[in-house]
């Protein structure tokens, strides 16, 4: 993942309590105004946080239910760098549907992924499939 | 997480059940788990339901609540009845375009809109 001119870089374990996950996004959000993003980026970049740990507690952790997730950051001027990462087994990315086919948009499910992959700049996954790393780049930067 | 209040306004208008979300933000599991039971009940009790969305109020989704929205429509669906959504912010249409949602649901510029529409 490209290297956009981080330094602080920012951890934090969550457990799935709404206020603990409204604390990061605060802290990601704020830090991302700060930089001059703006009400677009935040969108986008509220949205792929919100999916990714979403798909971290209910599929990383549907048999850890007790157990944090670890959240990582960084903001600089030119990106944001998100990571999130679970204790479960993992998944393939790969094998994910495509939820825009005919067949598949009347599923309820099985979009956040996608939303993560079109919102933001770079997204990628480690081998086991536990960890996502995603970076959305300034408009133009 | 989970509240026994409504998160929801809820009207009759010319027949028709309208929905209006209090919330700004529609993310977490737990809020739009409600909120799809509360409005499931109102199509259970409706014969052919005739029903409009309106998301004046919102801000922000997430695909949880795309996902009860789905729900919502495919129930209404199996009872033939009529679901409309109105008052879609461009930042929030635009995620049902690239879900390829816009292609699902009959969505209009306005209440009124969506109103005026339904048979």
């Amino acid at each position: 993942m490209s290297d956009a001119g981080f330094s602080d870089r920012v951890a934090v374990d969550l457990e799935y309590e709404r206020s603990q996950i409204e604390r990061a996004t605060d802290s990601i959000l704020s830090a991302a105004e700060g930089q001059g993003f703006t009400k677009a980026s935040r969108f986008a970049i509220r949205l792929a946080f919100e999916e990714a740990v979403t798909n971290a507690f209910h599929h990383g952790h549907a048999n850890l239910p007790a157990q944090p997730i670890r959240v990582e950051y960084e903001v600089s001027n030119d990106a944001v760098w998100i990571a999130v990462e679970d204790r479960g087994k993992g998944f393939s990315p790969e094998a994910v549907p495509d939820p825009t086919l005919d067949e598949n948009l009347s599923l309820p499910s099985g979009r956040g992924l996608m939303l993560i992959r079109t919102y933001m700049s770079e997204v990628q996954h480690n081998e086991r499939g536990n960890r996502l790393e995603m970076l959305y780049k300034r408009p133009g930067a | 997480m989970a509240s026994s209040e409504s998160r929801l306004r809820i009207t009759e208008r010319n027949t028709v059940t309208c929905v209006e979300f209090i919330d700004r933000n529609i993310l977490d599991e737990m809020n739009v788990q409600a909120i799809s039971d509360e409005i499931g009940g109102l199509i259970d009790g409706a014969d052919s339901p005739r029903m409009l969305i309106s998301f004046a109020n919102v801000d922000h989704l997430t695909s949880a609540a795309l996902g009860a929205l789905i729900t919502i429509r495919n129930k209404v669906k199996g009872k033939e009845g009529e679901l409309r959504l109105a008052d879609i912010d461009p930042q929030i249409y635009e995620v049902f375009e690239i879900t390829r949602l816009t292609g699902l649901f009959n969505i209009h510029d306005s209440t009124d809109d969506a109103l005026n529409a339904f048979d």
